[in-house]
């Protein structure tokens, strides 16, 4: 039986390949390759707090080296990492699909990612910028360093995003299985979709707001210069506008494939689907609503303020309902304890933890001591770490018999998941501490007061960051010598699971009609 | 004779046109969106400065603004006649209609392109640069005029693209002859430039109308 | 109680009179969001050991939530989120609500440091002394890119910003010496603006503010308002001449030619950057602007100077400037 993964297997076949699956596997090594070289850098950040004066770095690399891990970690690896590399192996397997509606956009897309990518990292050669991810102006316009490159190379990326986003859009209306009804598709399509809509709606915002920075850095038209009439604060308007809606278009991908492994593995059709898929849809919609919670103090009405804090408020219990949904799923189910479930249960808690801290900075004279302090770092950190990573992490051990065709060794997983959980609480938890003492973030030096949770806060990266490169180790193993794997080694009755794996070049063999829901785990398989 | 191609992951024809145009749709309204930003941003400064964003209005006069707005719609029912002759299988009029658009397109940006002499003439250039802001020293005049070159300039991009588009798919029915097959490729090529066109019927009046009556 | 939590959650001393009540809502939220969370993922423990797969051909129940049941989690939980926005929000409005009585102290940020003036002429870089026990009212302006004025002790932060002031306001509870940080991220110094809030005692502060020697404020607004032509158009005695006199302008509501406004620290500011935008009623619009021309000490200044002569007096007698009609504008004095 052939597979998608060769023949042919000469690398033009791979780099100019159009099928879904094999851009799925180039975006996932890509994003891979970004993920480690952004950790690493975080690495470097922590050694660098170890001790309350200089130690390996000079401020203005330390002012760099936050702002490069800033970039990548959003651009270069969050937004694109499960949709671009499992959404895209995935969804139109699942909706019985032979590919996404416009592969040649897709393939496209994935060179525009590489394109972006080079660009922005062609500027940390050049000296780098030292603006933090967030390019505020005025200092943005003011700075001496090479802000261009990264402007540039993420304006790219932008498009990218949205070429992904129309794909999945157009895929689900347009190729979905004979008969398959809208209430049967699975609930990572529907985390996908919403992902989708904002992708598409937030990401030329973004476009437009770095053009702004880049006309007032490298031409100095002076949009948002004080001395020629400009508004600072109507910078972080725009800003925030995007940026808060990208945060849900890294969670709600992850949140999908929660979805996914909490019913395979606990064999249970989910508590609520409509409650699932909705909510997906109501943190898309009112998350486009809350972005002035990061302005607080930033000089914005008092009525403003009321109303953002309140309607954040609302977004956080779209979340909760989902949370409630999965553990009410696991009620009366036939648990599997795996690797996958394994990530999802650390996902459960530091998701949760790091949400409940979310209420918290919603509740807008809390903000005012948390804001810019080592508070958020430590928020962002458990809900993108500990949330988006994680279930990323669940994804790669989910999905890696489909993809790879290959078992790992089962034991390494949950050791490494492990690890990854100690390494990470022990790196962050002391950051909330730090906030509340009232240490700002973006800072070079501190006062030495702080010196031992910074210590801690470092011994947990060694930890995380060895977590993760013995991942990578046992599953580059496992490729060569890993047991092969049947079709379906979970179980699932999801439809990816119903071909082979890993899967031939056309998905299926035939045209596949599913005569059952991808969760009916209360009916005997085959009915 | 010409046949359009269907891809092998899509089952019917129609199916697959259906999925080009919902996907241009989707694009256009990421298009919006671009543009949202700046609207946005002009909309704050003029609340700021409502009396220097009136003036500056009325400084840039109604003529060629309203000139342009007629050269683009005339150009969106081009191309939307163009569809309508192509359907009917007549090519050759859906060619000389297309072609027409592209010319209107580049009347367009001729226009624009004395407007911007103009205000480089007058000492009106992005930035806040040149003699005209030193007459005029009152804040919100180089945000004002900055906007102006960033939404028109912006603006003209796309009009650069559509007529590309339009000019394409001139040439492509006067090689192919696709007659009512080719309506499909031809209509997503006018949609996009309907909605350069939409674009602009909002940036006429905020920088040639909205001049407080005066 | 309180201490406990302030000590285990890392807080600094409670050194504000609001951070009481800021700390209070701050244990409350986290101590039922803890409590929820551990509920969540205890749960989820349990479901996992107790439903664990025992047989693998086991079919499960399909069970459905119960709509009740949702409507109750959601319906529950959004109040309690609400009400600590609620409380959050109420507490916000009194950070943002400065006592009319406090003391005034000018801040300026910049690169890489912190300036205090005071009105009575004072200036300090990096320590704020401030008397304990007085609300204290801060207006900030930056010199470069944005800053942000946070005392972790007060549980106080504000943003500093070109081109505008923003506002805060404390009152310590004790005399002692507090931190204070930049928290917005401004380039290579931004760790090392490093400042102290020092609070005197009532009979330090006095002492402190009366060995000043330096000129006030207002004074140095007087020698401002010379050089720079204000006097040429403005007067101090109530007489209106070109532009309205500075004596009774503070604090009032002008009527401008088209609308309201009330003359506060912004009002006046604006007035000398966008003279255009807030003409007074019976006042011709010829007043030219000095953006870029008056630093925001000399800013400053003027406006201390304004204030000084906020209670009106009548004019004196036989000096008499006729007004001048809105339609055609006079040549102002250079």
């Amino acid at each position: 039986m052939s597979s998608y993964l060769g023949p042919p297997t000469t690398i033009r076949s791979w780099l100019f390949s159009t099928d879904h699956k094999r851009i799925g596997v180039m975006f996932l090594v890509a994003t891979t390759v970004m993920l480690a070289l952004g950790g690493v850098l975080a690495l470097l950040l922590r050694i660098e707090h170890l001790t309350p004066g200089p130690t390996i770095m000079q401020a203005a690399t330390y002012n760099r080296v936050f702002t490069l891990h800033g970039v990548i970690m959003v651009w270069l690896f969050m937004i694109p990492s499960i949709p671009a590399a499992f959404g895209n192996f995935v969804l139109p397997i699942m909706l019985g699909a032979r590919d996404v509606a416009f592969p040649r956009l897709n393939l496209a897309s994935f060179w525009i990612y590489v394109a972006g990518s080079l660009v922005t990292l062609a500027g940390v050669v050049a000296s780098g910028a030292d603006t933090g991810w967030t390019f505020y102006v005025p200092y943005a316009a003011e700075t001496f360093t090479e802000v261009m490159p990264i402007l540039v190379g993420v304006f790219i990326l932008g498009w990218s995003t949205i070429l992904t986003g129309i794909n999945f859009i157009v895929t689900t209306h347009t190729l979905r299985a004979e008969g398959m009804r809208w209430r049967e598709v699975p609930l990572f399509v529907w985390a996908l979709y919403g992902t989708s809509v904002i992708q598409v709606l937030a990401t030329p915002v973004l476009a437009m707001v770095l053009l702004l920075v880049a006309f007032d850095h490298g031409l100095g038209w002076g949009f948002f210069d004080p001395a020629r009439g400009g508004d600072v604060v109507l910078f972080q308007h725009l800003f925030w506008f995007y940026s808060h809606p990208a945060v849900y278009i890294m969670i709600l991908p992850a949140m999908g494939v929660v979805s996914e492994v909490v019913c395979t593995f606990a064999r249970k059709v989910p508590l609520s689907y409509v409650a699932i898929a909705a909510s997906t849809f109501g943190i898309a919609f009112v998350g486009f609503l809350t972005w002035g919670h990061h302005m607080f103090v930033a000089g914005m009405s008092i009525v403003d303020a009321g109303i953002f804090g309140a309607l954040s408020m609302f977004v956080a219990i779209f979340s909760a309902i989902k949370v409630f949904t999965w553990v009410g799923t696991l009620y009366r189910g036939s648990i599997s304890f795996r690797t996958p479930l394994a990530y999802v249960f650390v996902f459960l808690f530091l998701f949760v933890f790091g949400g409940m801290t979310g209420v918290a900075v919603a509740s807008t004279s809390l903000d005012v001591h948390w804001h810019d302090t080592y508070f958020v770092v430590a928020h962002f950190h458990f809900i993108m770490v500990g949330g988006t990573l994680t279930a990323w992490l669940a994804a790669l051990h989910y999905w890696w018999p489909k993809i790879t065709g290959r078992r790992y060794a089962e034991k390494w997983g949950l050791v490494t998941c492990t690890l990854t959980f100690l390494g990470f609480f022990t790196t962050f938890f002391p950051q909330f501490l730090l906030g509340n003492g009232g240490m700002p973030r973006r800072y070079y030096l501190y006062d030495e007061t702080y010196q031992a949770l910074h210590v801690l806060s470092t011994a947990g990266s060694w930890a995380l960051g060895s977590a993760f490169a013995i991942t990578l180790v046992y599953l580059a193993w496992s490729l060569v010598y890993g047991e092969r794997a049947e079709g379906n080694p979970w179980g699932s009755r999801s439809y990816e699971w119903l071909t082979s794996s890993p899967p031939p070049p056309h998905n299926f063999d035939g045209t596949p009609v599913f005569r059952h829901s991808p969760y009916d785990y209360h009916l005997p398989p085959g009915s | 004779m010409y046949a359009p191609r269907l891809e092998e992951h899509f089952d019917e024809l129609p199916k697959q046109r259906h999925a080009a145009r919902l996907g241009v749709w989707i694009f256009l309204a990421s298009e919006l969106l671009l543009f949202a930003g700046l609207f946005a941003l002009y909309f704050g400064y003029r609340l700021h400065y409502p009396e220097v964003f009136i003036e500056g209005v009325v400084h840039n006069g109604r003529g060629l603004g309203t000139l342009n707005t007629c050269l683009l719609l005339l150009g969106s029912v081009a191309a939307a006649a163009g569809v309508g002759e192509l359907r009917r299988d007549r090519d050759g009029r859906a060619r000389i209609l297309f072609a027409l658009g592209t010319l209107l397109a580049l009347a367009f940006l001729g226009v624009k392109g004395t407007e911007y002499a103009r205000h480089f003439h007058e000492g009106i250039a992005p930035g806040g640069s040149g003699a005209f802001f030193a007459a005029h020293r009152e804040p919100g005049w180089p945000v004002f005029f900055t906007l102006y070159f960033a939404m028109t300039g912006l603006h003209a991009i796309h009009v650069v693209i559509g007529m590309l588009l339009l000019g394409a798919v001139a040439v492509w029915i006067g090689r192919r002859r696709p007659g009512r097959a080719g309506a499909h490729r031809a209509e997503l090529a006018a949609l996009y430039w309907h909605f350069v066109d939409a674009v602009w019927v909002f940036l006429w009046p905020m920088f040639y109308l909205l001049g407080g009556g005066r | 109680m309180n201490e406990l939590f302030r000590r285990i959650l890392w807080l600094p001393v409670q050194g504000s009179t609001v951070a009481g009540e800021v700390d209070a809502l701050h244990y409350a939220v986290i101590t039922i969001t803890m409590i929820g969370a551990t509920g969540v993922f205890a749960a989820a423990l349990y479901f996992t050991w107790r439903y664990r797969r025992t047989d693998e051909a086991a079919l499960t129940p399909p069970i459905r939530a119960p709509l009740l049941l949702e409507l109750a989690v959601v319906g529950g939980l959004l109040c309690l989120f609400l009400l600590f926005w609620r409380v959050g929000f109420q507490q916000y409005l009194r950070l943002q609500s400065p006592p009319a009585d406090a003391i005034e102290i000018y801040v300026t940020g910049k690169q890489w440091m912190w300036k205090f003036a005071y009105p009575g002429g004072q200036r300090t870089n990096a320590r704020l002394v401030v008397p304990a026990g007085r609300p204290v009212k801060l207006i900030m302006t930056s010199r470069d890119v944005i800053h942000s004025f946070y005392v972790p002790a007060f549980r106080i932060k504000q943003d500093v910003l070109p081109g505008r002031y923003t506002t805060a306001w404390f009152e310590v509870v004790r005399p002692g010496v507090y931190p204070l940080f930049c928290a917005e991220y401004c380039g290579t110094g931004h760790s090392e603006m490093e400042a102290e809030v020092v609070a005197l005692s009532g009979a330090d502060w006095e002492a402190w503010i009366a060995g000043a020697e330096e000129e006030s404020m207002a004074a140095q607004g007087l020698e401002v308002a010379a050089r720079r032509g204000c006097l040429s158009c403005h007067t101090l005695d109530g007489q209106r001449h070109v532009g309205p006199s500075f004596r009774g302008l503070y604090g009032g509501v002008r009527q401008l030619i088209d609308g309201e406004a009330i003359a506060d620290e912004a009002y006046l500011t604006r007035s000398m950057m966008e003279p255009a935008a807030q003409v007074v009623a019976g006042y011709a619009p010829v007043m030219p602007t000095y953006l870029g021309q008056l630093d925001a000490g000399e800013v400053a200044a003027l406006v201390e100077l304004i204030k000084s002569l906020r209670h009106p007096n009548p004019p004196p007698p036989g000096v008499d400037y006729p007004p001048i009609a809105p339609a055609a504008p006079t040549e102002a004095a250079p």
